[in-house]
């Protein structure tokens, strides 16, 4: 049984707890990111769109969610 | 007259390309790139930012239908680094291509041409369309253009630095030693400078700083617009040599 209340990830270099989502595709939901315009990296490990929806997540997990800002 | 920038099997619909940095705002970014006429925009990867999901995205002004974009490396000083933002620009799914930059120094930006031309070797191999960031020297050109870029970005001047073309006579040199399309990137000031980039034979010119620095941003987007048009215009009808002594332009014949 995974204990998820207990799940401490760290997105974005800052330390997120409750967070429920067990897979990418439900991060990204709770935190209300489009999914079509990020990308998301785990423990320094690029995650292909198509393994969002089963990609779990562990508790110490490090995740990067970046998109594009201007730029020159 | 057909006179089509095409890389890598992609058609680009303008020689000018600009950057969407250093705006007021996204509306001011969005109504400057119309008035440029640029269909490529350089964007920057970097961090979503979590706690204020509300904040706008510039993908909501700037349309990946619409423009082409064009991610960069920029803020990267280690090859890892540069090869980091790459990947997760490309997984973005919005672009393939990638203008690298690997940055040698933090007061000029100047490339570090080493770590550039071992990241631009690999990206190529993972099937980017490479587009590096260098100097204006022609050995370095060559030497990227060896290791599967795609077009090379000369820069004119420090980035930000509005100094214009500082050595044209190099400019010239590159354009004459590699075969793919060269691409002023960097250092134009004001539309004589993108002029003379395109004067020069350059395929295109990228800017940013520019344009967003511009007392009037919308104004200068269009003179850096016509300035790049008369300059492709310019070299493709070939100028009249420099001569020391006039030669009247008005006949001798029929004189009083």
């Amino acid at each position: 049984m995974r204990f998820l209340f207990f799940m401490r990830l760290k997105i974005n270099g800052e330390s997120a707890k409750n967070l429920k989502a067990a897979t990418i595709r439900a991060l990204l939901e709770e935190l209300k990111i489009d999914s079509g315009r990020v990308a998301v990296e785990v423990n320094l490990s690029i995650i292909k769109k198509v393994d969002y929806d089963h990609y779990t997540l562990n508790d110490g997990d490090s995740v990067e969610i970046v998109n594009f800002v201007g730029g020159g | 007259m057909d006179d089509r920038l095409i890389i890598r099997g992609i058609e680009f619909l303008s020689r000018l390309w600009v950057g969407t940095g250093k705006y007021k705002d996204f509306e001011e970014t969005r109504t400057a790139i119309e008035a440029s006429g640029a269909d490529v925009v350089t964007v920057a990867v970097r961090r979503v930012n979590i706690t204020d999901r509300k904040k706008e995205n510039l993908l909501d002004y700037i349309d990946p239908k619409k423009y082409k974009i064009l991610p960069n490396t920029a803020g990267c000083y280690t090859v890892e680094d540069a090869l980091r933002y790459s990947r997760l620009a490309r997984e973005s799914g919005i672009s393939d291509l990638i203008k690298l930059e690997v940055i040698g120094d933090e007061k000029t930006l100047f490339p570090d041409t080493l770590g550039l031309l071992k990241a631009t070797e690999i990206l190529a191999k993972e099937g980017f369309v490479v587009l590096p960031y260098t100097n204006d020297d022609p050995v370095m050109a060559r030497r990227l253009e060896d290791a599967g870029a795609a077009a090379i970005m000369p820069l004119g001047a420090p980035i930000g630095s509005g100094l214009g073309i500082r050595n044209p006579y190099n400019i010239k040199i590159i354009l004459e030693t590699v075969k793919l399309p060269v691409i002023v990137d960097a250092g134009v000031g004001t539309a004589s400078d993108a002029a003379i980039a395109m004067e020069l034979g350059c395929d295109a010119v990228l800017l940013n700083t520019a344009i967003a620095g511009a007392k009037d941003p919308i104004a200068m987007a269009s003179a850096m617009k016509h300035a790049v048009i008369a300059g492709r215009l310019s070299y493709r009808a070939g100028r009249i040599p420099k001569k020391l002594y006039a030669t009247a332009s008005s006949p001798i014949e029929g004189i009083l």
